[in-house]
């Protein structure tokens, strides 16, 4: 398997939507290639981290807002 | 190694169904609980496609009302989250072009790049990365580092890496085809991973 081979499946593996045989094919590429290794463990931590930070917070007073703003409209059949 | 699992589609009836019902039939506060359950995604997502906090207030507003008026048009073949979440971003790429009056704005706009090259001059990251940065800094490292995505694969990987949408979600929610997400989703998240380097890479010389 080349990079450019393994890179096509990269999503997918991070997915976790591949065969047992093309994982088994993945990580015997992974095992002789340092390069895909790290674009496989920073790849996935690039999404582990917009995953688990907030980066656009609802703060409370402006979510009690807006939420009133909504209902109130809502309940007159908007 | 850790393992990021999918977050696939649930295939037993979603509890928002029962809501939904009850909220047809003129219960408003069965719609304030979807409202209250859905309201922060939906102001992400917002936030994220017209990077404009005022902007994203109205969506946020006029996708839960638009939302309302049309629950009869809701079919249940699809869940409601992404029902919702399909009126969010018509509304904020409609917010995106009154803002920007004459210029096109579309999810196909700045996606002509190569195909899934290989990375280059790849360094690895240290352990922890984030714990190099303060809370208010690395929001900032993240907040420029994804607006400097081109909107076309920005809100792909906002749908389907940060709120979870799957594959087959995004791509109807958007209007493009599987393969069209696939393609967008790898190239943001390695443009992503690339630019985020610049932050996150060990040091020289650092221990292992």
């Amino acid at each position: 398997m080349t990079c450019s081979e393994f890179l096509a499946l990269l999503d997918d593996l991070i997915d976790d939507s591949v065969t047992p045989e093309t994982r088994a094919e993945l990580q015997q590429h992974l095992h002789g290639c340092e390069h895909c290794e790290v674009t496989l463990s920073t790849t996935r931590k690039t999404i582990e981290i917009y995953r688990s930070h907030e980066i656009y917070d609802l703060p409370s007073g402006l979510r009690e807002r807006l939420h009133a703003a909504i209902m109130s409209r809502c309940k007159k059949g908007c | 190694m850790s393992t990021i699992q999918p977050i696939a589609g649930e295939l037993e009836p979603h509890p928002d169904v029962a809501l939904v019902e009850q909220a047809r039939g003129g219960d408003v506060s069965a719609y304030d609980t979807l409202v209250r359950k859905y309201d922060r995604q939906i102001f992400r997502i917002a936030q994220h496609i017209t990077q404009n906090r005022e902007d994203a207030e109205d969506v946020m507003q006029d996708a839960f009302l638009k939302a309302y008026q049309k629950l009869d048009q809701f079919q249940g073949n699809s869940k409601f989250y992404t029902w919702l979440v399909r009126i969010a971003v018509n509304e904020s790429l409609m917010r995106l072009r009154k803002r920007r009056t004459g210029k096109m704005v579309s999810i196909d706009e700045d996606i002509e790049t190569e195909e899934g090259s290989v990375p280059r001059d790849l360094a690895d990251w240290a352990p922890d990365p984030e714990q190099n940065y303060g809370q208010a800094e690395l929001n900032e490292i993240l907040r420029k580092t994804i607006q400097g995505l081109p909107q076309g694969f920005r809100i792909v990987f906002v749908l389907r890496d940060v709120e979870g949408l799957s594959t087959e979600e995004t791509a109807e929610t958007l209007g493009l085809s599987i393969p069209a997400v696939k393609s967008r989703l790898l190239r943001a998240r390695l443009q992503l991973r690339e630019r985020l380097s610049r932050y996150f890479h060990r040091k020289k010389g650092a221990e292992k």
